[in-house]
């Protein structure tokens, strides 16, 4: 089932929560909204499902405009932050629910409910723990009985609002790859909320990046990170080095430190760049003279991680260089270098 | 090396002997008086004492009414309790603060003003009386007098029970497809329950033992509307110490097995609804 959300805006008394947006997702797609607290990213979700009603605009299932339609009547699987399951009942009747719930005339038969129950508990690897209370349950597997629940209805469009938020990251990891899974076999149409960009950035199929109530870029993870729109997509899809200066024949000056732009390139006061486009030098070159000290070092992971200071710096800046170039420079705390940038990226200045 | 300072929290001792001593001030002191009364009663003298036709009467005058108070309460209570618990409106913490309005007031003014505004000419029975419904001084009137004296118990007990389920409980039941009414029975309804219960079970004993309010507004005519507690009264009054115990030993037994039947009950839910492991 796609959905189609046309200029849908919401406010809260004074504030706005959404400005007008409007966005598409096909039949089948993952789509992850990523964004800051008070970007707007439930708020959107919960208006997807039925649970806010917009301002303004429309949404449509299908060729079906649901905008009036009861969320009851949606039939959108719904994931809640904190689970929400019904602490009095057992783990089955919990994923039962939905099908009891049904008018008479719509219920199947005990044996069936029992069965599809059974069956769904299989898939979430949950059978032997059916007649626990959720309080038996460990923050995982209570996030598996509220995806079942949700899943027992067959929703065509499942809704997550920060799946995993309160998961420790091990458990996080595998409930990501098990949702992937989850999601080829069902086919649904899904759409999670997450303010963990590495989660958004593996789990979707398209990002949807948004701030302030705006949807700020709508892209594939791989062109989100190689070309982000924006200076916010930039800055909020990893982490960030500045160098802010002023603009001199081609050079970024800033005290004595100086980085060598494009001649060709737009004039301007900033540049960002990513801990690994950094090389870390003895000597500057003609590309830049950036004089930094180690301030400290984590040899742990794929790269090793360093923070560098600097007088022309506003904040300190992070480097990671492989353990190869690691081994051969010896970098120590109190340690003198140059940066040279292998890369940069300049944005246009933000209307704030 | 000392083997006290155990405790890290200050002013254990000091508490604890305080507390015990207002315990035993307030609460054995009196009982042990009670049963010192009745221990001059031989059994049949007691059994006499309690089951005087005029007794009994006011038995079923008083069971009958503060059942029905409790059973208003456990309805009405509820529903403010809701009210207040689910939703933001002008005036909302002015509607909360009179909630406690029942216990603040003395009783026999609550008791004088019911009777005067449910008297066959008082403001609200004078348009009652045409239709044929008496309050003051029957016993609608004393179950009313209990229902409004005790009414903060289901509403405080209720109150907060409500605030801790999450909203979001409501909303995924509503996403599965609940209606309204399915998702308020199996889903809120389950959870309230031994709120609901105690605080029922609290109005009912507290209607019990209710005298200031009531004594206004029934009349007390022998057989028809008096109270227990007014008959405990009467017994005082004619210097009948023992017979007054008697009935209030009664009342202090019923009151007490309620309240027990009710803490074991709601334990067991607890216990049930956390896992068995608390």
């Amino acid at each position: 089932m796609s959905i189609s959300v046309t200029g849908v805006s919401r406010r809260f008394g004074n504030t706005t929560a959404l400005h007008p947006l409007s966005l598409e997702i096909a039949k089948g797609e993952m789509v992850g909204l990523l964004g800051p607290s008070g970007s707007g990213k439930t708020t959107l979700l919960r208006i997807i499902a039925g649970l806010e009603t917009p301002n303004s605009g429309s949404i449509h299932f299908g060729d079906r405009d649901v905008t009036h339609v009861h969320v009851r009547k949606r039939r959108v699987g719904f994931v809640f932050q904190h689970y929400a399951l019904f602490r009095h009942m057992s783990v089955f009747e919990n994923v039962a629910f939905g099908l009891r719930a049904r008018p008479s005339s719509e219920r199947l038969s005990n044996a069936e409910i029992h069965d599809r129950v059974h069956h769904l508990l299989e898939r979430v690897r949950l059978e032997a723990l059916a007649k626990r209370l959720p309080a038996q349950l460990s923050g995982g597997q209570q996030q598996r009985v509220a995806l079942a629940r949700a899943l027992a209805v067959e929703p065509e469009v499942l809704l997550l609002d920060e799946p995993f938020g309160a998961l420790d990251a091990k458990v996080r990891l595998e409930l990501r790859r098990w949702l992937r899974h989850l999601h080829e076999e069902f086919n649904f149409t899904s759409v999670f909320v997450t303010h963990d960009q590495e989660e958004a950035l593996e789990l979707s199929d398209r990002v949807v990046v948004m701030s302030n109530g705006r949807i700020e870029q709508i892209d594939t993870p791989q062109t989100l990170y190689r070309a982000p729109a924006n200076r916010f997509v930039f800055s909020f899809l990893g982490e960030t080095n500045r160098f802010a200066g002023e603009y001199r024949e081609g050079r970024l000056h800033r005290d004595q430190a100086w980085i060598q732009l494009d001649k060709a390139g737009a004039p301007t006061s900033e540049v960002l760049l990513r801990p690994h486009e950094l090389i870390l030098t003895t000597a500057p070159d003609a590309r830049a003279h950036l004089p930094v000290t180690v301030d400290a070092v984590s040899p742990v992971g794929s790269d090793v991680r360093i923070e560098l200071t600097a007088d022309w710096m506003d904040t300190p800046w992070l480097a990671s260089i492989t353990h190869h170039d690691f081994d051969r420079l010896r970098p120590e705390r109190g340690g003198a270098f140059f940066v040279i940038p292998a890369r940069w990226h300049q944005f246009a200045p933000e209307n704030a | 090396m000392s083997t006290r300072s155990a405790r890290v929290l200050p002013g254990f001792s000091l508490s604890l002997g305080v507390t015990l001593l207002f315990v035993s001030l307030i609460l054995l002191l009196p009982m042990t008086s009670l049963i010192g009364q009745l221990s001059t009663l031989s059994w049949s003298q007691y059994w006499a004492a309690i089951t005087d036709p005029r007794l009994i009467a006011s038995y079923k005058v008083t069971l009958l009414a503060a059942l029905a108070a409790s059973l208003f309460n456990a309805l009405f209570g509820l529903l403010m309790a809701w009210v207040l618990a689910r939703y933001t409106f002008p005036g909302k913490r002015i509607l909360d603060a009179l909630m406690d309005l029942p216990f603040a007031l003395p009783t026999a003014v609550a008791g004088i003003t019911l009777a005067t505004l449910y008297s066959r000419n008082g403001a609200v029975g004078s348009l009652l009386d045409p239709l044929g419904i008496e309050v003051a001084y029957t016993w609608l009137g004393i179950a009313l007098a209990m229902a409004f004296t005790s009414v903060p118990f289901v509403v405080r007990t209720v109150q907060p029970v409500l605030e801790d389920l999450p909203a979001q409980a409501d909303e995924a039941a509503l996403t599965l497809g609940a209606s309204n009414l399915y998702a308020f029975r199996r889903v809120i309804l389950p959870h309230i329950w031994p709120a609901v219960v105690t605080g029922t079970g609290l109005s009912f004993a507290r209607s019990l033992g209710e005298f200031g309010a009531v004594i206004f507004i029934a009349g007390n005519m022998p057989y028809r509307t008096e109270v227990v507690s007014l008959m405990m009264a009467t017994r005082l009054e004619e210097y009948d110490y023992a017979g007054a115990a008697a009935i209030a030993s009664l009342v202090m037994l019923v009151s007490l097995l309620l309240l027990l039947a009710i803490n074991l009950w709601q334990g067991r839910f607890y216990r049930r609804l956390h896992g068995g492991r608390h």
